[in-house]
């Protein structure tokens, strides 16, 4: 089960993790294509290259928070960390366990441990089906505990989410969004899992229940001791909810830190744009923030610029840009690596 | 406990008594067909006595629904008949959507392949055309309620299958199925659990049609010899028989068809009233 946390390679770790923890997951060079097929014989004209070489892992207890714009491939790397996609290259291990090598039977009784909360919690939840079964079908599916037992469990599990217990008998349309995304946390819950998925699980919720839901999963994290991975374009909340921070682009890793280091000291041009473009609750600040977009838009995933993905786009981008691919290298000083893939992150800041 | 949910069955039961017109004709479909059942005891005469002194009597306190070119009682005959024709109905109803259902799903579900191979088989089922495929059998065959109902559920699964492929193609990709994935779920589960019970409308529509279609369709296998024989009736060949006499004897046409009217009404009502209780966005509690 256990997997040595460092020698993975590279200065500090490819995957940028704190040395010394064996991590939960490891990922490596995970690639997920999806083929792009035309014509009358469905000939595969090309791939629309989602994920493209993604390494990092999550440790015991930390939350990574993973973000990027739409069409960037985060949700896509949340998939295939569950397996709910075939990668089409790389390993993914959980609890050093390598998914890919697992026969479908082994995977399906492993999903006990890795569950996911979905960003839509008006099509997650099955509408045919009270709450009660909803968040009882993992324990029916793992066949964990006996018929009481399980009763018992979706209670506590109700009253854990903060949802009432005459909420059994109902069904998914009578809750409103934000209660439809607690029945899914309860059922993500259910089986006691290590690792748990949010794939944007507040950007389909009013802003005023927001808070409510992120400070609902940061508590369930502190009393049941969670691993996340939290996907999210919110960089506000991924800071709020993170360790480390992620920031992907057109199927790559930026950068990846420590969230203070990503967010205050911003290695890579696009994580710059990024956090320039999070509004200030201080109207002086918000006033002198300088609006530094990213010029266009993400380039066709299909067909991904040659050198630096972000080189269409970037302002400090050179010739070297534009025909080298940059080394995800760790310029962090502290405990926890630092890692960028950008030629001139040291002369940019 | 009174927190627990109810039963699922109960639930629809439920349901299903709120809605009028389908406990109207769960009533009238209830009465038919005990009637049929008992009609060795209630039928006034024997389904086959001739009494060729009065042919083609109008309908009379003596003969409720007048009498046939042999003189035979047509009540009777219509009780007796309802036997065959709504156990046909309904066991080919069960078995074409069944299979139609099985078919479609594993289409729509596994998708690739499978989904080629089970659709082509569909489209050759389609294209055979009923007909000859009927008078082969029939020299193979013993005329039975039981191979009756087994003829006409293979001639009708298809359009079932075809509908059902879609929905289930289309609920393959639904968030809460990837979500059953994730939890675990085998894809038995998930095709039982999630995506047929979310695809229940357009079977159910599919079943009730089959019933009235399976009626008429007897009728015309009786009328090829591969049916149900005279002297036994069935609502079909009862139907069938009185075609050339229809303009003068208009009761022996009514009747009939009257009865294979109220039970292909009914059994859409049911239908309808039961596709409201399977669903539960709308439902009141």
């Amino acid at each position: 089960m256990s997997r040595p946390g460092g020698g993975n390679g590279g200065e500090g770790g490819v995957n940028g993790s704190p040395t010394g923890a064996t991590p939960l997951v490891v990922v490596r060079n995970l690639r997920m294509h999806f083929p792009v097929r035309r014509g009358f014989l469905r000939r595969q004209v090309g791939a629309v290259r989602a994920v493209d070489g993604v390494s990092f892992d999550i440790h015991p207890g930390e939350t990574l928070g993973l973000v990027g714009e739409s069409g960037s491939g985060k949700s896509t790397v949340g998939r295939a960390l569950l397996r709910l996609v075939t990668p089409t290259a790389g390993s993914v291990a959980f609890q050093g366990e390598e998914l890919a090598s697992m026969t479908p039977e082994a995977l399906r009784s492993a999903r006990r441990h890795m569950q996911m909360i979905f960003q839509d919690p008006y099509a997650s939840l099955n509408p045919r089906i009270p709450v009660g079964r909803i968040v009882r079908e993992p324990l029916d599916i793992h066949r964990l505990g006996s018929a009481s037992e399980r009763t018992t469990r979706v209670r506590e599990l109700l009253s854990m989410v903060g949802l009432p217990n005459d909420a059994r008998r109902r069904y998914p349309h009578e809750f409103s969004g934000g209660q439809r995304q607690r029945v899914g946390i309860a059922r993500a819950l259910a089986t006691n899992p290590r690792f748990i998925v949010a794939d944007e699980p507040i950007s389909a919720l009013d802003v005023s229940i927001q808070a409510q839901i992120v400070n609902l999963l940061a508590d369930l994290k502190d009393a049941l001791g969670l691993t996340y991975l939290f996907i999210a374009h919110d960089l506000a909340m991924v800071r709020h909810l993170s360790d480390r921070v992620a920031v992907m682009y057109l199927g790559r890793l930026a950068e990846l830190g420590h969230r203070d280091d990503v967010f205050d000291h911003p290695l890579h041009p696009y994580t710059k744009a990024l956090r320039a473009s999070i509004p200030r609750p201080d109207p002086a600040a918000e006033a002198s923030r300088t609006h530094t977009s990213v010029e266009g838009d993400v380039p066709d995933p299909a067909h991904p610029p040659v050198g630096c993905r972000f080189n269409t786009r970037c302002p400090f981008a050179t010739d070297v840009c534009r025909h080298d691919e940059p080394a995800w290298r760790n310029l962090g000083t502290g405990r926890v690596p630092h890692m960028v893939a950008c030629h001139h992150a040291e002369a940019i800041e | 406990m009174t927190d627990e949910p109810r039963s699922p069955a109960a639930e629809i039961w439920r349901q299903l008594r709120r809605h009028k017109p389908a406990m109207v004709s769960l009533v009238v479909f209830l009465v038919i067909a005990a009637a049929c059942l008992a009609a060795p005891v209630i039928a006034p005469y024997p389904f086959d006595a001739i009494n060729l002194t009065g042919i083609r009597q109008a309908p009379s306190l003596h003969h409720l629904m007048g009498t046939d070119d042999l003189g035979r009682d047509l009540f009777t005959r219509v009780l007796y008949g309802g036997r065959i024709s709504i156990l046909i109905g309904i066991l080919s109803a069960v078995l074409g959507t069944g299979l139609g259902t099985l078919v479609g799903a594993l289409a729509g579900y596994y998708g690739g392949r499978i989904d080629s191979l089970l659709m082509r088989v569909t489209d050759v089922a389609y294209a055979i055309p009923a007909l000859p495929l009927l008078i082969v059998l029939a020299s193979y065959t013993q005329a039975g309620v039981g191979s009756m109902a087994v003829i006409i559920g293979l001639l009708s699964w298809m359009g079932t299958a075809r509908v059902v492929r879609g929905e289930v193609l289309s609920l393959r990709s639904a968030v809460f199925v990837e979500a059953a994935r994730a939890l675990g779920a085998s894809s038995g589960r998930i095709i039982g659990r999630h995506i047929l019970p979310n695809a229940v409308g357009p079977i159910v529509v599919g079943a009730t049609l089959a019933v009235g279609n399976a009626i008429i369709v007897e009728s015309s296998l009786s009328f090829l010899g591969l049916g149900v024989q005279p002297p036994i009736p069935t609502w079909g060949n009862l139907l069938q028989d009185a075609t050339s006499t229809m303009a003068t004897n208009p009761w022996l046409t009514i009747f009939p068809g009257l009865a294979i009217l109220v039970v292909v009404l009914a059994v859409n009502f049911l239908g309808d009233g039961l596709q409201d209780a399977l669903d539960p966005t709308g439902r009141s509690t």
